[in-house]
């Protein structure tokens, strides 16, 4: 089995000396991808976006370019104290994942899901919204809901198997990780079919994966978001595979976004390591939504450099160090915008260093907290079945109680 | 005979690929099965013998799974598929009981569904939410659909490839901890095979009966009985779910007139509550003792770090027993 890179969060280089890559010794299939970008740099400058196949690239909507130059207006829309927070929101989440996947390492947390590589689509996604909007993530968005206000101790509970990971932060409408593909897709919009109803203005976001678009759950979440013109986001991020399958296995449709035609519902394609540009995408489908002009289906290209899970090796079925390196060297969300902010005078290494260090000092209390927090009692099994515990649930535990009392061996 | 020691998960493996080897008309499909071999390795190796014609990759939709399936075996193919985990079928429960289970009742013997669909489920392995489930009432409760549990993996090879050979649609389990624990000694050709295939469900011996993985916490708590009291038990391994070896059953209370029942699943509405009433039915008056099941509680299968509480356990089987005996 291959060695993992181990990447520096600053450079964002390996640092094993001996993963120095060069275009000679990349595999067949990231030297593909990466002749097609450096052919399309060529031409314009820029590598292509080109997630995952070798067909031509559809086109997205960019606004920051992997030089860290922009390309699109952002005048009144994203200033600096705004960027300042994007990339900051960044750092953190990228922190915070990379920590999370050492504590599996040390069986200090359980089979854990990794999405580095994608900060840009969930930080950029979630503040975009605004304190009050649903939000329906699945196992792999605890970066969008840290954003949206899920504290970190409660996430490294949910991984550590504790019923108290789940929990939504007092005033929040964050609903538990969803785990069966697509199903919170109709959640998001039933909710935002209510806040319709009800009059009230905020929007749902669903976010889901690009295997998720498979499901018969995504067409019909799609299909009535449209026909009851919801508030409703559906915020897919296409990192490429869902597990060992690539997207040209699992559909025949060029994009995603394309999907959104068939039901006459808002569709759009974008960088999704382009924080600016999704942000914006995300920002501009909530003004939609609240002006009742209904959902929006947003496909965010991205690629994520770790495995599915810790409990999956990638290299069975993908060249993982190969194509993240490519990724890591010429799409990074991080260092994109790092390139701009440093350009405009806006961040610098002692910036980096200090927040570095906070973030470290933070997500490094957080873990006390979740380990000190007091463990599940097996007898919380038997709580909020219902809301109301009814007499065979109340005999049952009781049988363990007196198992336990016993010394009844689990 | 040629003895070699194989794993649960080997002889799954070895299973399919007799079957893929064997007939042309059998393919596999499911998620995450082909390059990569499956989440759990069953089908590792296949897809690069028999290619991706037969070894499919499919997209992720469990219903298109199923549903496709079922209009492959309809139009002559036999088609195999792996669903990643068992509570990840329910995207496919309806194709799986609106048709597989009741084509061959609807066009009055016309069409059949020989299909095989293979699951790991169950808890105890330390899995995210939703990984350890164990419903086979869903199933078991499917006029139509057959169920199998095997318990060890000269069953488990035994009982797929009877599943396969079967012209009704076969749910095959396997618990999701015992993959890569047991061993056990194996002839190497197919056809040795064909004992298990007629006696759909044989048993082992009796006072209580379970299913797949709770084997283990039966047969370790018996044993531990024995060696503390001196009590003798008999252990039935049911096998085939659905439907029920209802002789074995019965014949097994003739003898010991005690029962205690063990299955992971909910209490309420589980097959130990369908054994009892074929026990009423048939073995009243044998009866010296209620008879006790040990179950999984009526409760979703909490987080892992308390999920063994939520299993039987051989202290609990223990229990059990003991309750049952000194009545
Ligand atoms: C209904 C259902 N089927 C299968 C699975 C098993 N599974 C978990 S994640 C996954 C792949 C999801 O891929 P994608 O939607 O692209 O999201 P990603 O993991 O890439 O973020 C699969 C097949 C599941 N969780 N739910
Ligand atoms: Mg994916």
């Amino acid at each position: 089995m291959k060695q993992h890179l181990i990447t520096d969060i600053k450079t964002n280089k390996n640092i094993l000396g001996c993963y120095f890559m060069t275009v000679q010794n990349l595999g067949k299939f990231a030297k593909q991808i990466y002749l097609k970008g450096r052919n399309e740099m060529e031409k314009t400058g820029n590598p292509i976006m080109k997630a995952h196949s070798s067909e031509v690239e559809p086109e997205m909507f960019r606004v920051l370019t992997p030089d860290g130059e922009i390309i699109e207006t952002i005048d009144g829309k994203i200033d600096k104290s705004l960027m300042l927070k994007m990339y900051e929101s960044m750092l953190l989440l990228r922190t915070f994942d990379r920590k999370s996947i050492n504590l599996q390492r040390q069986g200090r947390i359980g089979t854990y899901a990794p999405f580095e590589g994608q900060e840009a689509s969930q930080a950029g996604s979630a503040l975009a919204l605004a304190a009050g909007d649903w939000m329906f993530p699945t196992y792999r968005d605890h970066g969008a809901a840290i954003i949206h206000g899920q504290e970190l101790y409660r996430v490294f509970l949910y991984w550590m198997a504790h019923f108290d990971g789940s929990i939504c932060p007092e005033g929040k409408r964050l609903l538990p990780p969803s785990v069966p593909i697509a199903t919170q897709m109709l959640h998001a919009v039933g909710t935002a079919w209510a806040s319709k109803i009800k009059g009230e203005k905020n929007v749902s976001i669903a976010y889901f994966g690009d295997g998720a678009t498979s499901e018969g759950d995504f067409h019909e979440a799609l299909n009535f978001a449209g026909v009851y013109k919801t508030p409703t986001i559906f915020f897919c991020q296409n990192n490429g595979y869902a597990i060992s399958v690539p997207f040209e296995k699992q559909s025949a449709s060029k994009t995603i976004s394309q999907r959104a035609a068939a039901y006459d519902i808002h569709g759009v394609r974008v960088d999704g390591n382009d924080i600016f540009a999704v942000w914006m995408t995300v920002k501009e489908a909530v003004e939609r939504a609240l002006k009742g002009e209904g959902p929006t289906l947003i496909e965010a290209i991205t690629f994520r450099y770790g495995a599915h899970t810790t409990a999956d090796n990638p290299n069975i079925y993908r060249d993982q160090d190969e194509i993240s390196t490519f990724w890591r060297e010429n799409r990074d969300p991080i260092t994109r915008l790092r390139k701009y902010l440093n350009k405009e005078g806006h961040w610098n290494e002692e910036q980096e260093e200090l927040v570095l260090k906070q973030f470290n000092e933070l997500i490094d209390a957080h873990l006390k907290k979740a380990e000190g927090y007091p463990k599940s009692d097996p007898l919380e099994m038997f709580n909020h079945v219902y809301a109301e515990e009814s007499w065979h649930l109340k005999e049952q535990k009781q049988e363990l109680n007196q198992f336990l009392k016993k010394g009844g061996k689990k | 005979m040629m003895g070699k020691n194989l794993t649960m998960l080997q002889a799954i493996t070895e299973a399919l690929d007799q079957m893929l080897g064997n007939d042309d008309r059998v393919m596999i499909l499911g998620e995450d099965i082909g390059v990569n071999g499956g989440v759990f390795r069953s089908t590792e190796g296949l897809y690069e013998k028999y290619g991706n014609d037969r070894v499919v990759d499919t997209p992720l939709a469990e219903s298109g799974i199923i549903g496709s399936a079922i209009g492959l075996a309809l139009n002559g193919m036999l088609p195999i598929v792996e669903i990643q985990f068992l509570a990840f079928i329910y995207p496919g429960f309806e194709q799986l009981v609106s048709h597989a289970a009741r084509m061959r009742y609807r066009t009055r013997g016309q069409f059949g569904v020989p299909l095989v669909i293979r699951t790991p489920y169950g808890a105890g392995i330390r899995g995210p939410e939703l990984h350890s489930e164990s419903v086979e009432t869903f199933f078991a409760h499917t006029p139509g659909l057959k169920v199998v549990a095997p318990s060890n993996p000269y069953d488990a090879k035994g009982l797929l490839i009877s599943a396969l050979e079967d012209p009704d649609p076969v749910i095959f389990w396997n618990r999701l901890n015992c993959i890569g624990l047991l061993r056990k000694k194996f002839p190497t050709k197919c056809t040795e095979y064909q004992s298990v295939k007629q006696k759909w469900s044989r048993r082992k011996r009796s006072d209580h009966f379970c299913m797949g993985a709770m084997l283990r916490e039966a047969l370790n708590a018996t044993k531990k009985i024995e060696a503390e009291k001196g009590w003798k038990c008999e252990v039935v391994d049911l096998r085939t779910l659905y439907p029920l070896d209802r002789d074995t059953i019965v014949q097994s209370i003739k003898k010991t007139g005690r029962a205690l029942i063990v299955h992971e699943a909910h209490k309420t509405a589980g097959l130990g509550a369908e054994i009892i009433s074929i026990i009423n039915d048939e073995a009243l008056i044998y009866l010296k003792a209620p008879i006790k099941r040990v179950t999984g509680f009526d409760v979703p299968v909490p987080p892992f770090t308390i999920e063994d509480h939520y299993l039987p356990t051989v202290d609990r089987v223990k229990q059990g027993i003991v309750e049952t005996i000194s009545f």
